[in-house]
């Protein structure tokens, strides 16, 4: 489908334009301003330069350290997850029923999980996970599993993820069910005329047409799990100690916490940064993917 | 063909993964204190409501459900308002930077809110609109608009151009062809992204929190309060979390037909 050139479009998109640069330009023009500059407090700044840049990069300063051991934990947190909520998301949404009334029951239940505020998540497996009052954490012991989040590096670990994956891996499955559902009975057909395996149906034929939704998934799962905050901080707290202290948790200490603006401007903008390099590599791969696929895709439908 | 051996105890036991913390939850919130802490049950053995009166009772309990509804329902107005000529036109039209305007809106998207609660906090402050449920839609605007584009860029490419072309044969103006023809062709498209801004907003609680003090404090905030000198008091917040779920639950209903599609954002 080629697209006429037209430059009046713009004006359908100022809009748009104009409510997001106000959200997004001036204030990160407020973070760029703080990250050069210091304070004694009395709202009384002094010009830095890129000191606080050469601190957090540096890692043997106390900032840089913070930083550095916080963007492992949150790479290996984005890593454990996505590695977990992608084949159980796929083999969910295989698992779906194929029609009547428990279609919908499934895709509701699936998406509770989506809907609930993430502090109430929190909420509910720092209840669900606790020994005394908590189902999960009260039958581990029970079990002979000594278990307590609050105090144990892997427990807590183990719930941050758990969580995720409670919290999560619905979107992964829901947005392959959709994936699937696109593919017209013919193929099917055609393949069990050819004599394929189970497995060779799913690698030559479900894989490819959930590629497109896979990409997304893991687009949206990397960057939510790459930000994450409310969920651990509520369950947690980034303990204990600084074991489960993700980058967006480290930065709201040192903004809010510590109000060492400086520092938590400079960490932000670094934040900003890696989220932009990895979100522009997505897009390009899903963006030529999809003028691959688009004609194939047209004439299916 | 198209499922694997053993799908209903896979997707059994999954959806039974799902509702045990969700029941766990609801459990607590029909016991009382002294049942949570003294004793294990399953289910509630002396069931009481009344966890649920002292929220429908006490003004700073429900006015917190009533200003998250306010500045989820704004905000959902104002991303699809916006959001819906701009999908036109990156359906429709070549223009000069769109490319880089739709990644640098998807960008927004994909930034952590984090990085902006302070920002927002000054900014907000010096225009006035702090503690109201204004500042708060606005600021939910920074991930649901580019959502809204997105999702709603997909629905627009699935109607054919053609349809465009012979409405303005016909002689309809641009503003009554997209209000007349356009918006009712994707109708569903536009539920979806709705629910899309609804749920994200209602999820969000970072930036709720930062941007209000007293006034517009939203529920989440205010569930924080439970914890107090005598203790943690778990009936209520079992009750107050129980009565946020229910909205979502609501909505998912009635775009379950819809929902898959909407969750591959429109591009399936």
């Amino acid at each position: 489908m080629d697209k006429t050139i037209n430059n009046k479009a713009w004006f359908l998109v100022l809009p748009v334009f104009l409510l997001v640069a106000f959200s997004a330009i001036l204030p990160l023009m407020t973070v760029v301003n703080y990250s050069m500059q210091d304070t004694f407090g009395n709202n009384q700044f002094f010009w830095n330069g890129v000191g606080w840049f050469k601190e957090l990069l540096d890692p043997s300063t106390d900032l840089g350290g913070r930083f550095l051991a916080s963007l492992w934990r949150n790479l290996i947190f984005s890593g454990v997850i996505l590695s977990l909520e992608v084949p159980l998301g796929i083999l969910v949404a295989l698992s779906m029923p194929r029609g009547g009334w428990t279609v919908a029951l499934c895709l509701v239940v699936l998406a509770l999980p989506l809907l609930i505020p993430w502090n109430v998540v929190g909420t509910i497996w720092q209840i669900f996970g606790r020994e005394d009052i908590g189902l999960l954490g009260y039958a581990l012991n029970r079990a002979g599993i000594s278990y307590n989040y609050v105090s144990n590096n892997l427990d807590a670990w183990f719930t941050v993820i758990l969580m995720d994956v409670w919290h999560w891996t619905s979107l992964v499955a829901l947005l392959c069910y959709a994936g699937l559902k696109s593919i017209p009975d013919a193929y099917y057909q055609a393949a069990q005329i050819d004599g394929a395996s189970r497995w060779a149906v799913f690698t030559a034929i479900q894989l490819p047409k959930m590629h497109r939704v896979l990409l997304i998934a893991v687009l949206l799962r990397f960057m939510d799990s790459f930000m994450i905050y409310t969920e651990p901080f509520v369950v947690t707290g980034g303990g204990p100690g600084n074991s489960t202290t993700f980058i967006s948790i480290e930065l709201v200490k040192i903004a809010l916490g510590q109000f060492d603006l400086g520092k938590a401007a400079a960490l932000s903008l670094v934040y900003n940064l890696i989220i932009l390099i990895v979100c522009w590599v997505f897009y390009t791969i899903m963006t030529n993917a999809g003028a691959e696929r688009r004609p194939v895709e047209g004439g299916a439908q | 063909m198209n499922t694997i051996p053993g799908r209903r105890i896979i997707i059994s036991l999954f959806l039974v993964f799902l509702l045990l913390p969700i029941y766990w939850l609801v459990n607590m919130s029909f016991k009382t204190n002294n049942e949570i802490v003294s004793t294990m049950t399953l289910w509630p053995h002396q069931p009481t409501l009344a966890n649920y009166m002292r929220i429908f009772t006490d003004e700073s309990w429900y006015s917190g459900y009533i200003n998250s509804l306010k500045y989820v329902i704004i905000n959902t107005v104002i991303s699809i308002l916006v959001a819906l000529p701009a999908a036109y036109a990156f359906s429709r039209y070549r223009f000069l930077g769109d490319k880089h305007l739709f990644f640098w809106l998807l960008s927004n998207r994909m930034a952590p809110a984090a990085v902006y609660a302070l920002p927002f906090f000054n900014l907000y402050s010096a225009i006035g609109l702090f503690d109201t449920p204004w500042a708060v839609a606005l600021a939910h605007c920074i991930f649901n608009i580019p959502l809204a584009v997105w999702i709603l860029e997909g629905f627009v490419s699935s109607v054919p151009r053609e349809i465009d072309e012979t409405a303005f044969l016909d002689g309809y103006s641009f503003p009554r062809f997209f209000v007349k023809i356009l918006v009712p062709l994707i109708a569903s498209g536009i539920g979806v992204a709705a629910f899309f801004c609804f749920m994200f907003s209602w999820v969000e609680l970072l930036l709720a929190r930062t941007l209000t003090s007293v006034d517009a404090k939203p529920i989440s905030a205010v569930m924080t309060r439970t914890v107090s000198a005598a203790g943690m008091d778990w009936g209520l917040l079992a009750a107050a979390g129980v009565l946020t779920i229910i909205p979502g639950a609501l909505v998912i209903w009635f775009v379950r037909n819809y929902i898959a599609r909407g969750f591959a954002l429109g591009r399936v």
